[in-house]
């Protein structure tokens, strides 16, 4: 083989070799520095979430909020106090909903009430709705699970 | 220009180490060359495997939360919110796997090659040690997603330990940080997985090594002339380069593997729920756990799984001490009766194998 | 002189004590002899109100009678001995019906049981001279009487079948009468029986809720569904705009109790409604009327919402098994879940559209959790491609080093 040929044939190959390497390592390089910066939530959000601003609800209202795979309930009692609860109606799992006329938690299913403490006052409720902790984190409430 | 920027780091680092001795081993350093040659690339290869759970490993440990209430549900995190999460747990389970198949892969050739005998004794104990280790690591390890097949696996599995005599109650408690499988299981392999066993693997994978280097690669007896013959293949850079085309392809089969069969999250372990058919124990146990299940409730009066259990235990220690046993039957000639002894054991740990993925 | 003082008070005490109470010979001496009666009396609220044994059984509870009961059980001093059945809801009646007397114990008892229970079937049984139907006594007993609010009454809810079954399941009892006795296994046997029973869920109704418990009688005709209504009001609503609210009061048709029975009422399932083998529908409507039509299409629905569902959970699963993110896909199966619960209220309006409008919403909600696991799987997929673009440069790689190797141990020409 030639002198010219042998060069340019190191050349290819330095090329493939370069090109392989090259690529293998930004096709690990670039996962793993996208893996260990933290997503955009910095963890699971199944324990604790942030379910309202301050000041978003005005007494005697509520707000579904999403709280991991099921709907959560935050209301705020004609008095003013801030409080949550599981979503979901002991009854047959309908969600329930705060009624701002009766000044409590409803079913729309079958007409179940739950006073502001989350017991179930009227209808085919069989349980009190699961009271979650609700907390002040600066500008967010932030509602948890009790452990 | 990367060659010249290279010999000038050598440089600078030589005037201050000494770097010689290593140059010199390095130029020096030849791989023999017959017939079998290829059976050397396996233990560099469970080296490989075992750098990608390290290196995977340690970027998990970023987000997994070791207890019974997080565990599982940080791991979901991982593969759903993390950017490529899913990509670095995928990689760890399949490299674990695949780290123990290439360690028994290398255990199996340097038997049959007699690659034990006087003077790699030393280094043949290591390295069972290390196979033992590294199914500590997947036992561990399995545990940690904390999904129903892990949970009722690692049950069964530490049943198992229980039943050793004498000392099985001990064992049990001690491996599952109580009497039944909880969330104390669960720190507790963490910590075996994490610190211990790492730190104990880390140790032998040196030592393993050094002996190798001290020693030198050992000869088939079979093909000691011919090797004698052949002044061998540079370590640097011919058999280094087709070391590293062998990791590379190892690590095609790897990526290919973790995108075509992507591992599963699973569902939740819950603790009292029954346990679901069909449970398993990972595909390196499944051969003894298998062969427990065909034997009878008794055997000459005493509980057949105890009589299984003993045998497993005298022929791991057969396996073991083969070293030992060598010595005594062969005198340094080939010895026909081992390789028999280990075509059968391998033929019956890939049937009983084969039958627990096939049979209910 | 302090110990003195001392003994005088606690004798002081003694004697205003006992005093608190009036004096009840007739329990000390009727205790003594060991009768039944007597000792059940320190359970009892009467007593520990302070009412003796002569203030129902009339006598002198106070006299040292010196060993001759005639002393203190005197006619003449309006001793009655055991009230005949017929005359024990006067004698209850005269402290129960009286509203000053009772307030001074419980402000919030109500005094009107009396009145009440007159207008019952009991009573007026009572009145024509029956002696084995249920008065005062017979349910609250007579001697350890306790508060309704103690579990351990029987008229407590979860004891109230079995007081009222004492006599209604009992089909000696009730032969002359000729009423059923399988109520009280009925009633068990359902679901109002088993959320008391088995799920001790004290808002379960029990034979009172209905039948009321002084004023006892079975609801009339038209106003089943306003009694069930009480607590189903949802349906309740719908049923008085149906169509069949008119048709069953003109036929005479107990309302919510033709379709689900009224003691045992078993939980109802889907096939209830619809023109198959456990269609209620089917017992009065036939193949060709309109009703038919309107069956079947409810029917039909509602399986078309549940098979949605089905696979959209089936899929979502799936894609949360391998470890896909779906939590909003689960939040729409849960609201998808609700269209299918209202939907089962809507059936008792008895016409299509309600139940149609319902149920396209749910589909809509069910296509949603579908396609959001579909695309979650397809994420999977395309995963699965990315990686191929590694894989391709890792084989670039190999290529690379095998052709170096080459290279290097090419010999020299």
């Amino acid at each position: 083989m030639s002198a010219e040929r042998r060069m340019g044939r190191r050349f290819f190959v330095d090329l493939v070799l370069g090109g392989g390497v090259i690529g293998s390592l930004v096709s690990f390089v670039y996962p793993v520095l996208k893996f260990v910066m933290p997503p955009a939530v910095a963890e699971a959000m199944d324990q604790s979430v942030v379910a309202a601003k301050v000041g978003e609800l005005a007494p005697n209202s509520g707000k579904i909020f999403k709280f991991g795979r099921r709907p959560g309930l935050l209301i705020t009692t004609p008095s003013g106090e801030l409080r949550a609860y599981d979503g979901i109606c002991t009854h047959l799992n309908c969600t329930v909903q705060y009624r701002t006329d009766f000044g409590h938690i409803w079913c729309a299913c079958h007409n179940g009430h739950y006073d502001t403490s989350g017991k179930n006052i009227s209808g085919p409720p069989p349980r009190p709705l699961e009271r979650f902790t609700v907390s002040i984190r600066g500008d967010d409430i932030v509602v948890s699970r009790n452990s | 220009m990367l060659a010249s920027l290279g010999q000038r780091a050598f440089r600078w680092l030589d005037e201050r180490l000494d770097l010689q001795p290593i140059q010199r081993f390095a130029e020096e350093k030849a791989v023999p060359a017959h017939r079998y040659s290829w059976c050397y690339f396996f233990g560099g290869a469970t080296l490989f495997f075992f750098m990608i759970q390290v290196a995977t490993g340690i970027l998990l440990l970023l987000y997994y939360k070791p207890t019974a209430e997080a565990a599982f549900e940080s791991v979901r995190f991982i593969m759903t919110e993390v950017s490529f999460g899913w990509l670095i747990r995928s990689l760890h389970s399949w490299s674990a796997n695949l780290m123990v198949l290439a360690a028994l892969l290398h255990m199996a050739t340097v038997f049959f090659m007699r690659a034990y005998r006087k003077p790699r004794e030393l280094t043949w104990y290591s390295g069972a040690i290390l196979l033992l280790l590294a199914m500590g690591f997947g036992f561990s390890g399995y545990l940690l997603p904390w999904n129903e097949l892990a949970f009722f696996a690692t049950r069964v599995g530490t049943d198992m330990a229980g039943k050793v005599p004498v000392v099985g109650r001990f064992l049990l408690e001690f491996l599952r940080g109580g009497e039944d499988v909880t969330g104390a299981t669960l720190t507790r392999f963490f910590g075996f997985h994490v610190a211990v066993l790492p730190m104990m693997a880390t140790a032998l994978v040196l030592f393993h090594v050094l002996a190798i280097q001290r020693q030198g690669m050992s000869v088939p007896t079979s093909q000691k002339e011919t090797s004698a013959q052949n002044p061998g293949m540079p370590f640097f850079p011919n058999y280094f380069l087709r070391e590293l085309m062998g990791w590379a392809i190892a690590l095609a089969i790897l990526a290919a593997l973790s995108s075509l069969f992507p591992w599963e999250l699973g569902v939740e372990a819950d603790p009292f729920a029954p346990a679901p058919a069909g449970i398993k124990p990972e595909w390196y146990f499944l051969f003894m756990f298998q062969t427990l299940k065909y034997l009878p409730a008794t055997i000459a009066g005493v509980e057949g799984e105890l009589v299984g259990l003993f045998a497993f235990g005298l022929a791991g220690a057969a396996w073991f001490f083969v070293p030992l046993l060598d010595q005594r039957f062969s005198r340094g000639e080939p010895s026909p009766w081992l390789t028999i002894m280990g075509v059968l054991a391998l033929i019956f740990m890939a049937t009983m194998t084969l039958l627990g993925y096939v049979m209910p | 002189m302090i110990r003195f003082g001392r003994a005088v008070l606690g004798v002081a005490f003694l004697i205003i004590g006992s005093a608190a109470f009036a004096q009840d010979n007739c329990l000390d001496c009727h205790r003594e002899l060991e009768d039944e009666a007597a000792l059940a009396m320190s359970e009892d609220i009467h007593a520990q109100s302070g009412v003796s044994c002569a203030d129902c059984h009339g006598g002198d509870a106070e006299i040292e009678t010196g060993g001759d009961y005639e002393v203190a059980m005197d006619p003449a001093k309006g001793f009655i001995g055991v009230p005949a059945p017929g005359d024990v809801p006067q004698l209850c009646g005269r402290c129960h019906s009286d509203a000053t007397f009772m307030h001074r114990f419980d402000p919030n008892l109500s005094v009107d049981q009396e009145a009440q229970y007159w207008t019952s079937v009991h009573g007026q049984r009572l009145r024509e001279g029956a002696t084995d139907v249920a008065q005062c006594a017979s349910c609250h007993g007579a001697h350890g009487v306790i508060s309704a609010r103690d579990p351990r009454s029987p008229v407590y809810p979860t004891k109230i079948p079995e007081t009222c079954g004492a006599c209604h399941a009992d089909p000696e009892h009730m032969k002359p009468y000729g009423i059923p006795t399988d109520q009280l296994a009925d009633y068990r046997a359902g679901v109002h029986g088993r959320a008391l029973f088995d799920q001790g869920d004290l808002g379960a109704p029990t034979c009172n809720s209905c039948h009321g418990n002084h004023g006892a009688t079975p609801p009339g005709v038209a106003s089943v569904s306003l009694v069930c209504g009480n607590c189903h009001s949802v349906q309740r609503e719908l049923f008085s705009g149906s169509p069949h609210r008119e048709v069953f009061e003109s036929m005479g048709e107990p309302e919510c109790e033709s379709c689900h029975g009224n003691h045992l009422i078993e939980a109802p399932t889907d096939d209830f409604v619809g023109v198959g083998e456990d269609a209620i529908c089917m017992n009065c409507h036939g193949e060709g009327e309109p009703a038919y039509e309107v069956a079947a299409t409810v029917h039909e629905e509602m399986s078309n919402l549940k098979e949605a569902m089905a696979e959209a959970r089936e899929i979502v699963g799936q894609a949360a098994r391998a470890g896909m993110e779906v939590s909003e896909a689960d939040l729409a199966l849960i609201d998808a879940n609700q269209t299918l619960v209202e939907s089962r209220n809507l059936v008792h309006a008895f016409a299509t559209v309600p139940v149609q409008e319902k149920v396209a919403e749910g589909l809509q909600i069910a296509t949603t959790a579908r396609d959001m696991g579909l695309s979650a799987l397809a994420e999977l997929d395309y995963r699965r491609r990315g990686l191929f673009v590694s894989v391709f440069f890792i084989l670039l790689l190999v290529v690379g080093l095998y052709l170096k190797i080459k290279q290097i141990e090419e010999p020299e020409k």
